[in-house]
């Protein structure tokens, strides 16, 4: 089982996280309290979560979601998801998520 | 009662720990079924969030105890995973089954669980008790 993992890269204002590994309610607070440092650090106007690496992610991870959509929303900046995995668009679908957040496809995965 | 083709349970502590390790057993059970990798990822995903519920609600406020998994698997390729604890129980089990209703007040959890568990799996029971435990059962027909 992989360990989740949060990478992170600021440019221009834009802040980008890559998630991998299983996002669980276990691991989710790590994950939340290293994005939420590099959010403050950078006050980023924009932030893409790219998804695509992900090998499993339940309830846990879509409440890490839309903490953090929330947050960047008070900071008066806007959040996007990229290149979901299916499973985890079935999550994002049932929640309804995908009317709050846009969910795009990057330029790699459009190939 | 048709007899189960196959089965096995697994008994372990209501740790966050063990989340992964508890879907992971299921998972790995259910592989010799040559389920779909739809199938296999929807009843991970309702397995972890049966499991997550045990470690966070199940035993709140009072020593942690155990979660009691067994699955079953019979000949008409239908899994039924039963997911126990024997903790505080729900008083308002239907309220805590509607979607985005959560008791956490962070924000940080989606109130999601059991909307996913019934969606992912064919079929989902709950059955309750203050004071005595919560068991769901998820039922799933693999194809």
């Amino acid at each position: 089982m992989e360990q989740a993992k949060v990478s992170s890269e600021f440019c221009g204002g834009v802040l980008y996280f890559r998630l991998t590994g299983e996002i669980d309610h276990h691991c989710a607070p790590f994950i939340r309290e290293q994005m939420d440092r590099d959010l403050y650090f950078f006050r980023p106007q924009r932030v893409i979560l790219a998804l695509d690496g992900i090998d499993f992610m339940d309830s846990s991870g879509l409440g890490l979601i839309l903490g953090r959509y929330t947050k960047i929303r008070d900071m008066q900046g806007v959040l996007e998801i990229e290149d979901p995995t299916p499973q985890i668009e079935k999550i994002l679908k049932l929640a309804g998520v995908n009317r709050l957040i846009p969910v795009k496809k990057s330029k790699a995965q459009q190939g | 009662m048709i007899k189960a083709e196959n089965q096995f349970e697994l008994t372990l502590p209501a740790l966050s720990q063990n989340e992964g390790f508890a879907r992971q057993c299921v998972s790995a059970f259910l592989l010799k079924l040559d389920p779909t990798v739809s199938d296999l990822a929807d009843l991970r995903t309702a397995v972890s969030e049966a499991v997550t519920n045990c470690v966070v609600h199940g035993y709140r406020g009072r020593e942690t105890g155990m979660i009691y998994i067994s699955v079953r698997c019979f000949d008409d390729r239908r899994v039924v995973i039963r997911i126990k604890d024997k903790g505080c129980g729900m008083a308002d089990p239907e309220k805590c089954r509607q979607p985005l209703y959560t008791s956490d007040p962070s924000g940080e959890r989606g109130g999601m669980g059991f909307a996913i568990m019934e969606s992912f799996t064919d079929g989902m029971k709950v059955k309750t008790a203050v004071g005595k435990g919560t068991t769901v059962t998820l039922i799933k027909k693999l194809s």
